[in-house]
C-alpha cells in the first residue's frame, strides 16, 4: 500500500502540476483566471482520442497534433473573447467559464456524454521494490518531469521568459520598459495551454474522456494554485504534489476515501490559508489602489 | 378618497417620471396577476423556479457586488437551506413553514462561519478558496449517506402548499419581498459601507469601519437569503439533492449575476429572469435539447463582448441619463433635470457647464 501510495501520488502530482503551473503563470502575467483551463486539457483529450481511434495516427503524430491543434484554439479564444473585454475583471471571468461551458456542450453534443477509453500508448509494466507500475504512468511522470524542466528553462533562460517574469511582476513598468505586454500575455496562454494540452494526452490512458472529465481538475487545480500561492511556480509544484499525495493516502487508507478526498484535499487547502492567506509561496503583496 | 389621490400623485412624481421604475413596477404587476389570466401548470413552474433563483442570484450579488467578495461557492448556502429545511421537517416532522425559516438560519451559520474563514483573504484568493467550500460539503455528504441520502438526495420532503398556483404565489411574494429587502438594505448607510469595503478597504478601516464585523454580517445576510431560497427550493421539488451544491450551480449564479450587471441587485435578478426561462424554452424543443446550455453560454459570451458592464446597468444608460449637477437620474427624453432644472443635453459648451457648476 505504501508503494501504491507512493507511486499514484507522484504521477498524479505531476499531472496537476502541468494543469497548476499554467493556470498560475496565466494569472501572473495576464491577470485572467482562467477556468477553461482544464477544458483545454479536455479538449486535447477528445483530440487524441478521435486521432488514434478514428483516423488511426501513430501516437506520437497525434499527440502532437492535438497538443498544436488546442494551443492554436486558445490563441484564437483569447483574441476573441478574452481581449476585447480585458479591462473588465468580472467579465473576463464570466467569459472563461462561458468558455468552458462551450467546450463541455460542444463535446457532449459531438461525442455524447458515454466515457471513452484511449489504449495505452505503451504497453507492458515495470516491478519497482514490489509494486507493478505501469509504463503509461513512467510515460507521464517522465513527460511531467521533461515539461517541468523546461518550462524552467523557458522561463528562467530565455529573454522572453524574462520578459514574462517581469511582466508578471509589474505589469505596467514592464510596459513602460519597452515589452509589448499584450504579446507577452498571449505567448504566456499559448504556453500554458500547450502545458495543459500536453497534461491531457499523456494522461487521457489511465482515465477516461467524457464531457464532464474538466471539473474535477478545475476545482483541484484551483486548490493547488491557492495553496502554492497565485503566480509561484515553485508553490505550484509542492502544492501539486502535496494535494496529489493527500488524495492518495485518503483513498488507500480511508473506507469512505474515493468520496473524501477531494473534501480532504481541499480542507488542507482552507487550513494553509487560515495559517498564511498568500499560500505556501505566495508573496504578501500590499492590496493594490 | 385622499388616499388615494396621495398614492396617485407619489406614483406619479416618484414612479413613472423614471422608465426604470415603471418597468419595474409593471414587472412586479405582471407576476403578481398574471396566474389569474394564464395558468398553464408549465409555465407557472418555470416561473417559480424563476422566482426562487432570482433570491438566489440577488443574495450573490450583495456579497460579490457590493462588498466585492465574489464567492465562488454561493451554492454551499444554497444547498446548507435546501439540506437542513429538508432534514428538519423530514426527520422531525415540523410544518415545512417553519423549516423555511430554520434553513435560512442555518445557512447564515454557514454563511457566517465561511466569512470567518475568508476575513484575511483578498480578491482571487477569497474566489478560489470559497469555490472549495460546497465540495467539501459534498463529500461529506457523499461519505454519510445514511444520513444525507448520498446521491439520491433527501426526497419525499413535504409541500408548503398544493398547487401550482399557489406555490408560485409562495416564491413570487417572497422574491419580490427578499429582493426589495436586500435592495433596501444595499441602498441603505450599510449599503454605503459596503461599497466602501469594496473599492478600499483598507481606506475604510482607516475610517472608523469595523471591516470584519461588516464582512462577516453580509455573508451571514447573503447566505441567510441564498438558503431561504434553497429551503423553498427543497419543498417546491420536494427533494434536496447533491445537485444543490456543485459547481456547476456556483457557476451559474456568477454568470447570472456579472451578465445581469454587480452591484445592482435588480440585475442579477433581470438576468435570472431573460436567462432562466430562455434555457428551459429552448430545451424544450427537441432539436435544440441538447445544445440548450450551449446557446445559453454563446449569449452570455455575445452580451458581454458588447456590454461588458452587465445587460441591466447597460439597459438603464439607454434609457435614462445623469443630471451633471445633482446626480439625480432622469428619462433620456427630458432636456433639463426634473430636480434642479440643468440642461441635460451636451449642446451646452465647455465653459457654460464649467460656469454652471460653480
Amino acid at each position: 500500500m505504501l508503494q501504491d501510495i507512493l507511486v499514484t501520488g507522484l504521477v498524479n502530482g505531476g499531472v496537476y502540476a502541468l494543469l497548476a503551473i499554467g493556470f498560475s503563470l496565466i494569472f501572473g502575467v495576464a491577470r485572467i483566471v482562467n477556468i477553461a483551463h482544464t477544458g483545454f486539457y479536455m479538449l486535447a483529450a477528445y483530440c487524441f482520442y478521435t486521432l488514434l481511434t478514428r483516423f488511426g495516427i501513430g501516437f506520437a503524430l497525434a499527440g502532437v497534433i492535438s497538443v498544436i491543434a488546442v494551443t492554436l484554439l486558445s490563441l484564437v479564444c483569447y483574441r476573441l473573447v478574452i481581449e476585447p473585454v480585458r479591462e473588465h475583471e468580472s467579465a473576463v471571468l464570466i467569459s472563461t467559464i462561458a468558455l468552458g461551458l462551450i467546450f463541455q456542450e460542444l463535446m457532449l453534443f459531438s461525442y455524447g456524454g458515454n466515457f471513452l477509453g484511449v489504449p495505452s500508448t505503451i504497453e507492458g509494466m515495470v516491478r519497482v521494490g514490489g509494486v507493478s507500475i505501469p509504463y503509461q504512468r513512467l510515460l507521464i511522470l517522465v513527460v511531467a518531469a521533461v515539461m517541468l524542466v523546461t518550462t524552467w528553462l523557458f522561463l528562467y533562460r530565455t529573454r522572453v521568459g524574462l520578459a514574462i517574469r517581469a511582466t508578471a511582476n509589474d505589469l505596467e513598468v514592464a510596459n513602460l520598459m519597452g515589452m509589448n505586454v499584450h504579446r507577452m500575455a498571449m505567448v504566456t496562454v499559448a504556453f500554458s495551454v500547450g502545458l495543459a494540452a500536453i497534461a491531457g494526452v499523456v494522461a487521457t490512458p489511465v482515465t477516461s474522456v467524457h464531457p464532464f472529465m474538466w471539473l474535477d481538475p478545475l476545482v483541484t487545480m484551483l486548490a493547488i494554485v491557492v495553496l502554492g500561492g497565485l503566480g509561484s511556480l515553485k508553490g505550484s509544484i509542492i502544492g501539486a504534489l502535496v494535494i496529489a499525495y493527500v488524495e492518495a493516502i485518503t483513498v488507500f487508507t480511508l473506507p469512505e476515501g474515493a468520496h473524501l478526498k477531494g473534501a480532504i484535499a481541499l480542507g488542507i487547502m482552507v487550513a494553509v490559508l487560515l495559517a498564511r492567506p498568500e499560500g505556501l509561496f505566495g508573496v504578501a503583496f500590499e492590496e493594490e489602489r | 378618497m385622499y388616499l388615494l389621490r396621495r398614492a396617485w400623485a407619489e406614483a406619479r412624481n416618484e414612479v413613472f417620471v423614471l422608465p426604470s421604475r415603471t418597468l419595474v413596477l409593471v414587472w412586479a404587476a405582471g407576476l403578481l396577476l398574471l396566474p389569474l389570466v394564464y395558468s398553464d401548470a408549465y409555465v407557472l413552474r418555470i416561473l417559480t423556479m424563476t422566482c426562487l433563483f432570482a433570491i438566489f442570484a440577488a443574495s450573490w450579488d450583495l456579497l460579490a457586488g457590493y462588498t466585492g467578495q465574489v464567492n465562488f461557492g454561493h451554492a454551499l448556502f444554497f444547498g446548507a437551506g435546501a439540506y437542513g429545511s429538508a432534514l428538519a421537517s423530514l426527520k422531525l416532522g415540523v410544518s415545512p413553514w417553519l423549516t423555511v425559516w430554520l434553513g435560512a438560519a442555518i445557512a447564515a451559520l454557514f454563511g457566517y462561519l465561511s466569512g470567518y474563514l475568508c476575513l484575511r483573504l483578498r480578491g482571487s484568493y477569497l474566489s478560489l478558496a470559497t469555490l472549495a467550500f460546497p465540495l467539501i460539503g459534498l463529500g461529506l455528504l457523499f461519505a454519510f449517506p445514511d444520513f444525507s441520502g448520498g446521491e439520491l438526495g433527501v426526497s419525499g420532503v413535504q409541500r408548503m402548499i398544493v398547487g401550482p398556483v399557489a406555490n408560485y404565489y409562495i416564491a413570487c411574494v417572497s422574491m419580490l419581498v427578499v429582493v426589495f429587502g436586500l435592495w433596501l438594505v444595499a441602498d441603505s448607510r450599510f449599503g454605503i459601507v459596503l461599497h466602501a469595503i469594496r473599492d478600499d478597504e483598507v481606506a475604510a478601516r482607516a475610517s472608523g469601519i469595523n471591516t470584519p464585523r461588516y464582512k462577516l454580517a453580509v455573508f451571514a445576510l447573503s447566505a441567510a437569503a441564498a438558503g431561504f431560497a434553497g429551503a423553498l427550493f427543497a419543498h417546491y421539488l420536494r427533494v434536496a439533492g447533491p445537485s444543490t451544491l456543485e459547481v456547476a450551480l456556483s457557476f451559474q449564479v456568477v454568470i447570472w449575476g456579472i451578465f445581469g450587471g454587480v452591484a445592482t441587485i435588480y440585475g442579477p435578478v433581470v438576468a435570472v429572469f431573460i436567462l432562466y426561462p430562455l434555457t428551459e424554452y429552448l430545451g424544450s424543443f427537441k432539436q435544440f435539447g441538447e445544445l440548450r446550455l450551449l446557446i445559453f453560454a454563446v449569449i452570455v459570451l455575445l452580451v458581454l463582448l458588447f456590454m461588458p458592464r452587465g445587460l441591466a446597468p447597460w439597459v438603464r444608460d439607454k434609457i435614462e441619463s445623469q443630471c451633471p449637477r445633482c446626480k439625480q437620474r432622469n428619462g433620456t427624453w427630458r432636456s433639463v433635470c426634473r430636480l434642479c432644472g440643468a440642461p441635460l443635453k451636451s449642446q451646452v459648451t465647455r465653459s457654460e457647464r464649467l460656469v454652471s457648476h460653480q
